[in-house]
């Protein structure tokens, strides 16, 4: 069924269809139309779900880790400071095992104090062991909190769904609500093996010495590089399901390009719009969406990269001391397998719009150089 | 004579708490009262050392170790999975020190109390840090020292008053108790376990390192603390206080400190001060168990 | 509930559970060997009266037919035993070598 909805909206769809059992959150600016919806539909008894109205993000993550493991499917969502509160239980999570999904609305972090999009707040948390989905439009995030439950629950790894503050959270289009009952052929219930349970009584977290410490975060990256695969598997069963089709990364026109724009959330839909634009001008570009931050696709950036000339990561966010952070994912994967001359762009950062022209702008600065002669270069900023 | 309490243990012995630890006495007799149907969050405490590395674990129950703060945000969540998932007759537990309790935990404490979410949660209270080495915290007592309270300026802040800030949140049931009682904490939790909404319960539980004190005291310390009115024993059940462990001629506070080498700088006239200090709060407290 | 003394040992990453989880009880831990002195009850004098049994922060005194017996498995030698017990009757003497 068609509705037009806002993305948070979508969110708190996806958590209704994917039959979240448990739900802990904390308003923050701009996700809080996530809870009030979720809030009115448990409160009509269209989800049968326990709402905790926690006090902070932190005692949020806390109730999630504790529901999830009484075998419970829990879900929370919040944005930048929000997010950065619950960075201790973001490891917490993942080191649990932990099949939680948490949706981030990609706010700039403070001070100073801003309510606008940039992605500092999840890449900032990329090294928890969350693995991270990039969404694009309303239905790409409906549809992830459904397949984040699905490949959660296999590989037991936690999944941040990702999207930018206002430009998609609070921006309506046309969704898609699949069927109760699709959704539940595709997303059986949580059944949870290492579940506390009272008939079958274990610890878990227990002091852990040198001794195996590092056995078990080997097993964390061994779920995490399992997880790569099952997320290219579900992407083609979600698609027989419903449809509709999410890889880890979403190549535009990129097989014949010599200039490749690297961009993710709502930019990657502004910057295929500007290859049309330049691509009617003549000029051979293409552009590559990254969807998956973790586990990092790499071969998949390898393959749609080997034929550029050029490469232009532009970044919604900034490693200070160094540069973008996609940029400095892109380049990694590259290493050893490729030459191409990577540029760095930091654009949008606190909000400030993307446009077209903004991507026309930035290739036609690269187009004068050969290779960077800068580890990154500002974008539209005023000086 | 028959015991005064359940015979089966959920807690088996080759624990790794300190020789006479109260904690340890306090956790025993709780397991007695709540059963096989109970599951345990501990923050970061001496219990969490206590129950033993992986791949062991001292307890019959299921436990979910977590973060310092967090103890009573991850027993709501737990029970409400549990109300989710239909089981909803298991008690869920938050057992915390003072730490986690009164300081770092005091947050989550405050919003689940205030959520009246359906836990029990447990702070064992040896009134310091003591896991990370005795360091004060906001439950020590007025003139200990504590490796961060050194003789020369030792504690002069009052023992934060954690029982009167939980029932500010007006809680169905919370209580105090001492390890020297095990028969009044048992009591109390048998009636407990049947209130729904949230429970507090405050044990004191000496600990021999930290408060410099014989091993084998722990349990006449446990006594003295009520028997001085240092730490009344009491439950407030519906906003209705009554004192479970009555002390009609209360010792002097002396008796109890000096057998304590954490006060043992302590001039007369800071033991008078303690004194006073003492028969204030419990003068306070005696108009509430007279239902004033 | 069975209190099983085998030691456990993992060889590699693959026997391990994905997280940290107790497999087995702390009873395979013997913390007799803390002790620097031990309990010894003169059961002539005692009089049954469980004080010592509740007292035990390591459940290491067992109530077998009536009577405690001090499990020397486990017992630290802290001391409250004897220091609670109303009769005096339990003796805390230095460990032999």
């Amino acid at each position: 069924m068609k509705k037009v909805m806002m993305g948070n909206h979508a969110i708190s769809h996806g958590a209704t269809l994917a039959r979240v059992q448990v739900i802990a959150a904390y308003p923050i600016t701009p996700q809080t139309q996530v809870v009030e919806l979720l809030s009115e539909i448990v409160a009509d008894g269209k989800l049968k779900a326990e709402f905790i109205k926690v006090e902070s993000e932190h005692s949020a993550m806390a109730a999630c880790i504790g529901a999830s493991s009484a075998g419970a499917r829990a879900f929370t969502a919040t944005s930048a400071q929000g997010l950065a509160l619950m960075h201790e239980l973001l490891h917490w999570a993942a080191g649990a095992r932990l099949p939680i999904v948490m949706a981030d609305i990609n706010r700039a972090m403070a001070p100073p104090w801003t309510i606008w999009t940039d992605q500092n707040d999840s890449l900032s948390q990329r090294d928890t062991g969350w693995m991270q989905f990039y969404c694009q439009s309303n239905q790409e995030v409906l549809d992830s909190v459904i397949m984040a439950y699905k490949v959660a629950e296999k590989v037991l790894m936690p999944v941040m769904i990702v999207l930018d503050a206002f430009s998609l959270s609070h921006t309506y289009e046309i969704v898609d609500l699949p069927d109760q009952a699709l959704v539940d052929k595709y997303l059986p219930p949580f059944d949870y093996k290492y579940k506390l349970n009272v008939s079958d009584p274990h610890t878990y977290g227990g002091l852990t010495t040198p001794d195996w410490y590092m056995e078990f975060r080997v097993k964390m990256q061994e779920a995490m590089e399992q997880a790569l695969g099952v997320i290219k598997k579900e992407a083609v069963e979600f698609e027989k399901a419903f449809g509709r089709r999410y890889d880890p990364v979403e190549p535009y026109m990129v097989e014949d390009a010599d200039i490749v724009l690297v961009t993710s959330g709502t930019a990657a839909s502004t910057a295929r719009f500007a290859v049309d634009q330049m691509r009617q001008k003549g000029k051979k570009v293409g552009n590559l969406r990254m969807r998956l931050l973790r586990p990092f696709p790499f071969a998949d950036v390898r393959e749609h990269l080997k034929n550029a000339k050029k490469v232009i990561v532009v970044d919604r966010n900034i490693s200070y001391g160094y540069h973008g952070i996609w940029a400095q994912e892109v380049k990694s994967a590259l290493y050893g397998h490729s030459k191409v001359p990577v540029f760095n762009f930091i654009a949008g950062l606190g909000g400030r719009d993307i446009f077209p022209e903004t991507f026309v702008n930035i290739v036609n600065q690269v187009k004068k150089m050969k290779r960077p002669d800068q580890e990154l270069y500002w974008v539209e900023v005023k000086r | 004579m028959k015991p005064t309490l359940p015979l089966e243990e959920l807690m088996s012995p080759g624990h790794l708490a300190c020789q006479g630890c109260g904690a340890g006495i306090a956790m025993r007799t709780t397991l007695k009262a709540l059963g096989h149907d109970t599951i345990f969050t501990f923050p970061a405490c001496c219990w969490t050392v206590i129950d033993g590395p992986f791949p062991y674990s001292c307890l019959e129950v299921p436990l979910l170790h977590m973060a310092f703060e967090a103890t009573a945000a991850t027993a709501s969540g737990i029970k409400a999975a549990m109300n989710a998932l239909g089981k909803d007759k298991t008690t869920i537990c938050g057992w915390a020190g003072d730490g986690g309790t009164f300081d770092i935990g005091l947050q989550a404490l405050s919003g689940a109390a205030e959520r009246n979410d359906d836990i029990f949660y447990f702070c064992y209270d040896n009134e310091a840090y003591m896991n990370t080495g005795i360091q004060r915290s906001g439950a020590t007592p007025y003139g200990a020292w504590t490796t961060t309270t050194p003789v020369k300026h030792f504690k002069k802040e009052l023992k934060k008053s954690i029982d009167d800030i939980v029932a500010a949140h007006k809680v169905p049931y919370q209580a105090t108790a001492s390890v020297a009682y095990p028969e009044d904490l048992y009591k109390k939790l048998l009636k407990a376990k049947d209130i729904r909404g949230f429970k507090f319960i405050h044990i004191i539980a000496p600990c021999p390192p930290g408060w410099k004190a014989r091993p084998e005291d722990t349990v006449k310390l446990a006594r003295l603390a009520v028997q001085t009115g240092i730490f009344p024993v009491f439950e407030v059940d519906g906003g209705k206080y009554v004192q479970t462990m009555k002390t009609p001629n209360r010792k002097p506070v002396l008796d109890y400190l000096k057998l304590q080498g954490r006060f043992k700088h302590l001039q007369e006239s800071d033991v008078a001060d303690i004194q006073k200090m003492v028969d204030t709060r419990y003068a306070e407290l005696e108009k509430r168990f007279q239902g004033c | 509930m069975a209190k099983e003394r085998k030691k456990i040992e993992f060889q590699k990453v693959d026997d391990l559970p994905p997280m940290v989880q107790s497999q087995r009880s702390m009873a395979a831990n013997p913390t007799g060997s803390w002790r620097n002195l031990k309990p010894v009850i003169d059961l002539g004098q005692c009089i049954q009266c469980t004080i010592c049994w509740k007292f035990c922060p390591d459940a290491a005194i067992d109530w077998v037919d009536d009577n405690p017996v001090i499990n020397l498995d486990f017992c630290k030698g802290c001391g409250i035993c004897a220091e609670e017990c109303p009769k005096k009757c339990i003796a805390m003497v230095k460990e032999g070598k």
